[in-house]
């Protein structure tokens, strides 16, 4: 990548973390601002301390906001906020490979 | 019919018979359709052609419901372009019919992944968007008599057809508290591609059984489909409408 296209992962990236952070506050009612969570924070045990229903919660806000959907041999995804981001990316790719050739206007 | 009131109502294995039926019977109020085919492309587009025809719209959309990647694209997709299902219909099936020493463990498989994998599949991503968008819905699946009683030739068939039975009624009674109807329709003998290859021979070995003395139009499966798919059922859920001329009776 060219120092321009880094520069906008970058953006791109912190921009996902955000959303995943604003997602968590927001799905589990913490009271507390998204930015006092940091990327690298566990948040299962010690961290956050939440739980699987917690879990299933944000697997609900990742697929209202990132169409993408966490199976139930994932969970090791929420292991924190990058983590998470990172599956997110990956879980994307997976899905626009599928779509290799152009699709008509009756296609999707 | 106003927008708001048209509804977005997935089939899967749309490309002829049942299938087919079905997405033109759901057209007919105005329904969008997404059309979902596995390898078929041209039949999908003819059934899109004939959607249109009977007053609705739709897509088309290629995925094999056998593999949850596909499906969990396939959601990923419908989801982008319309935001939901409203309505999902598990049609997709395949059959290879043999006996019972003869079948190899591909010929099971094959069949239960596609008929029941794939409404499992389907049906795991439908309750998720009908939870995530919290307005609930209608799951109609699929069935057959053959699953109800048996069929010669069909142990693959007919146990992926009986365990729809059981995963409708199951998932009917975990997601009822979310509005969410789960129902099935078991077709006896019906005029399709499926029985085409051998009719004369199921017409000498059952029409004595079938009390109406005929096999089924898929037209008459989609009505029952539709209606268990309607607020018409409104307080049918998990339940299996057998359409199969008295044939189980």
């Amino acid at each position: 990548m060219n120092k321009g296209e880094v520069l906008q992962y970058a953006a791109d990236r912190k921009e996902m973390c955000r959303k995943i952070k604003q997602i968590i506050v927001d799905q589990l009612y913490l009271d507390m601002e998204p930015d006092f969570i940091s990327d690298d924070q566990p948040l299962f045990g010690r961290g956050l301390e939440l739980d699987s229903i917690d879990a299933l919660e944000l697997a609900v806000g990742i697929y209202n906001e990132f169409s993408v959907t966490v199976s139930d041999g994932d969970a090791k995804i929420f292991a924190s906020v990058n983590a998470i981001a990172d599956y997110i990316i990956e879980q994307s790719k997976n899905q626009s490979q599928d779509q290799k050739e152009e699709l008509s206007d009756d296609e999707i | 019919m106003e927008q708001q009131d048209k509804k977005i109502v997935l089939v899967t294995g749309t490309s002829e018979g049942i299938g087919r039926a079905v997405a033109v019977k759901m057209a007919e109020e105005g329904n969008l359709i997404v059309i979902n085919y596995r390898k078929n492309k041209e039949a999908a587009q003819e059934t899109l052609k004939m959607v249109r025809e009977a007053g609705g719209d739709g897509v088309i959309a290629q995925a094999d419901v056998a593999d949850p990647q596909q499906v969990e694209s396939l959601f990923a997709r419908v989801k982008k372009k319309f935001g939901t299902v409203d309505v999902l219909i598990n049609n997709a099936g395949i059959i290879k019919d043999k006996y019972l020493l003869m079948m190899t463990e591909e010929d099971f498989m094959d069949v239960i992944n596609t008929n029941l994998g794939g409404c499992f599949h389907c049906t795991k991503a439908e309750v998720r968007l009908m939870v995530s968008n919290e307005k609930g819905g209608s799951i109609v699946n699929i069935a057959s008599t053959s699953g109800l009683s048996g069929q010669i030739g069909q142990a693959n068939y007919s146990s992926s057809k009986g365990g729809i039975v059981s995963f409708t009624k199951t998932v009917a009674k975990e997601y009822a508290g979310k509005n969410i109807r789960v129902n099935a329709v078991a077709p006896g003998f019906v005029e399709t591609k499926m029985t085409k290859g051998n009719r004369k021979l199921l017409e000498d070995q059952y029409m004595q059984f079938i009390p109406l003395k005929r096999f089924g139009k898929p037209s008459e499966i989609a009505e029952a489909v539709a209606f268990l798919a309607s607020e018409k059922a409104s307080y049918i859920t998990g339940q299996c409408l057998v359409a199969d001329g008295g044939l189980t009776m």
